[in-house]
């Protein structure tokens, strides 16, 4: 979807100004957030690309006012009442007022280094063989799905190279969507600054993205 | 649990616009309900945060370059296998699954960006820091890498390219940085020191022999 979420090449949203010395969390609530947004995400109800999905559909003006705990939170209260595990009416009061769906699983305290460790890998079979090579000339589809998509819009409908091949991977376009994982080839294609930029581009600049087979087009 | 306490000053942050406050309240809340229910382990939260903040942090990802640069068979691994050679250090795991290691070169700097969300590659580098996950970072590193490595202080020659890779996929990314001239009678744990958090990311170069962080 064409969302606030999808920032290449934007203007306008001043410097980057790291912090020095940054400590991991800035509130206590924010490690909070983190905790329970994997916590939930272990329920096993919803996947990773639906998650992505639930922040990028935030209105922009929230999302790009929210710090990343704040819209992982109002993604996580979306992702809960969607799946029927709390409702509105409990957010609004902070208290369980009726019982909900029970997840798959629960994650305890003893469970999470494992958790941790194992993660959730995505590569998987794919039934054909890769449709591109390294080093063949490719170009990106134009499309704008208000669906979710991992295209960014600065990289749609450009030529670049292939210049790996990575693996095969759920495709996140489907699977946000419940629609299944339909493992795709996944492609490092490498495009120069002046493909995507056009004038004024850095000439010692050249930008890659990771793209799934459907995204290509022979060039 | 928090060492605040939010439901105390809920009334009086709902009447202003305070982001900070008012998702503080959010989070109070989600937290109270799901422990009510049963579906979350408080101590569970506990237990990721301490990972985080103690077990999962770059100095992991600084291990994996001091190795880099001290056995060349190691380097050669990370290039043909990223992920089982960093595995072999023991880092594995959420947001590390499938790893992608890219090294700088006298010709080319390498710079990671994650333009749509935050991908990070959390099993060697742990949480993002802010900047990562901001709009400033995530807008400009593909089309300004030059402007936004001059407000991390770094200024690379005009004849030095660069290649910025935006992880929009499940491949995350770890930077390895040349190594600084110098340094060949250190050890792997001295070379690790001078390995900084952002020169894994490509928003910093290693720490000169004999500099400081």
């Amino acid at each position: 979807m064409n969302g606030a979420q999808d920032l290449g090449g934007q203007h306008g949203m001043g410097p980057v100004a790291p912090e020095k010395d940054e400590p991991y969390f800035h509130a206590e609530w924010e490690k909070r957030a983190l905790g329970l947004t994997l916590s939930c995400g272990a329920f096993g109800a919803w996947t990773i690309d639906e998650s992505r999905h639930a922040r990028e559909s935030l209105s922009p003006a929230t999302y790009l006012s929210a710090s990343y705990y704040e819209i992982w939170t109002r993604a996580l209260e979306t992702l809960l009442k969607r799946h029927g595990f709390i409702s509105a009416a409990e957010l609004a009061a902070g208290q369980m007022l009726e019982k909900g769906r029970e997840p798959k699983r629960i994650l305890t305290a003893d469970m999470v280094p494992a958790v941790l460790a194992k993660g959730g890998p995505c590569d998987r079979p794919a039934p054909e063989a890769p449709a591109f090579a390294v080093g063949e000339q490719v170009r990106t589809k134009n499309f704008n799905p208000e669906t979710h998509t991992r295209l960014p819009r600065y990289a749609r409908a450009r030529t670049g190279i292939v210049e790996a091949v990575q693996g095969s991977f759920v495709f996140p376009d489907d699977n946000a969507h419940g629609k299944g994982e339909n493992p795709q080839w996944v492609y490092t294609v490498v495009f120069d600054a002046g493909e995507i930029w056009g004038e004024g581009a850095d000439p010692s600049l050249t930008v890659s993205i990771d793209a799934w087979e459907s995204y290509l087009e022979r060039a | 649990m928090t060492s605040e306490d939010p439901m105390h000053h809920r009334d009086d942050d709902h009447h202003h616009d305070n982001h900070f406050s008012d998702t503080q309240a959010r989070v109070k809340a989600l937290e109270t309900v799901l422990t009510q229910k049963g579906l979350i382990d408080p101590a569970a939260i506990d237990a990721i945060v301490e990972t985080y903040e103690t077990k999962i942090g770059p100095r992991n990802g600084a291990r994996v370059v001091a190795r880099a640069w001290s056995e060349p068979d190691f380097a050669d691994w990370l290039r043909s296998d990223a992920t089982a050679a960093i595995a072999s250090l023991g880092y594995t795991g959420r947001q590390g699954e499938h790893m992608r290691a890219v090294f700088n070169t006298p010709e080319t700097h390498n710079l990671v960006v994650c333009t749509l969300c935050s991908c990070y590659p959390w099993a060697v580098l742990g949480l993002p820091p802010v900047w990562y996950k901001a709009p400033p970072y995530r807008s400009r590193a593909v089309i300004d890498p030059r402007g936004v490595l001059e407000e991390f202080g770094v200024k690379l020659p005009e004849t030095k390219k660069i290649r910025v890779w935006d992880s929009t996929a499940e491949l995350r990314y770890i930077v390895i940085p040349e190594r600084p001239a110098g340094t060949e009678g250190l050890d792997q744990e001295s070379l690790g020191d001078l390995v900084t958090r952002d020169s894994m990311i490509g928003t910093g170069l290693a720490i000169a022999a004999g500099g400081t962080r």
